[in-house]
């Protein structure tokens, strides 16, 4: 079908947009990802119900046990990891454009990271510090 | 690119089920990344102090608040019970179209009691109040 592709370079490979043999990573981070929300989410969702209406005192409770910082964290990094993976889909089908694409997928990765690490910030100083 | 057909024609495309809970997958996919934000937001309040806490507290319990909160937590249950079902396509089972459109009224019986579950939860947490 193809050329054996060790006699191709990574820029050939790539140049016209054809594959640069990672073409599942994509859906598998996504799948991977979602595996894990769907389990994190059986934690997060009654963990924050449990906190409608609750003063500072019990949230900062709340975020001082070391279980509830591991989930929260892997929750934190895989919903943004989760997040930028299928905002770059939607990117890619409605930004016809492919400066305005670049741009978009730039901003979203960013901000996912920004985010993220905003949200860590958060937690570390609300468990260690509050 | 101009000229091409564009799949699916919107125009002459009438809506059914499985493409409306498609879309419709995507559309509250988007909405949980905005709703990182406020994620994000409460985590940083609490980090921030008392009063920065306060505000955030009153901001979330207003009815504006509120009503972000509940399309908020109804796109969280159903990217989650139709995210579900794409990882059931993903092994290759329940791809005939019955399946494909009980699964689908499933997944809409399921993030709608999900999401009254939940915020009946909410509400007798906070004790009845309002």
């Amino acid at each position: 079908m193809t050329a054996p592709s060790g006699y191709r370079s990574v820029l050939s490979r790539v140049r016209h947009l054809g594959s640069a043999k990672d073409g599942v990573h994509h859906w598998w981070m996504q799948r991977l990802t979602s595996v894990a929300l769907a389990l994190l989410t059986l934690w997060f969702v009654p963990s924050v119900v449990a906190l409608v209406g609750a003063d500072r005192a019990a949230v900062l409770a709340w975020l001082g046990s070391p279980a509830t910082v591991a989930l929260l964290a892997l929750t934190i990094v895989a919903v943004f990891h989760h997040a930028q993976l299928g905002m770059q889909v939607v990117i890619d089908d409605y930004v016809p454009d492919e400066d305005w694409r670049l741009l978009a997928q730039i901003v979203v990765k960013l901000a996912a990271v920004l985010m993220a690490a905003a949200a860590l910030s958060a937690l570390a100083f609300a468990a260690f510090k509050g | 690119m101009r000229g091409r057909p564009l799949s699916p024609h919107l125009q002459i495309y009438r809506p059914q089920l499985t493409s409306v809970l498609s879309i419709l997958h995507r559309l509250t996919g988007l909405a949980l990344v905005a709703g990182t934000g406020l994620l994000v937001y409460w985590l940083w309040s609490a980090a921030a102090g008392e009063a920065a806490y306060a505000c955030a507290q009153r901001l979330i319990g207003s009815w504006l608040g509120r009503l972000v909160l509940f399309g908020w937590s109804f796109s969280l249950f159903y990217h989650f019970s139709n995210g579900l079902r794409h990882l059931l396509w993903d092994t290759g089972r329940g791809l005939s179209l019955p399946v494909a459109r009980a699964a689908g009224w499933a997944v809409v019986v399921l993030s709608v009691a999900l999401t009254l579950g939940a915020w009946i939860a909410g509400y007798a947490m906070r004790g009845g109040g309002v």
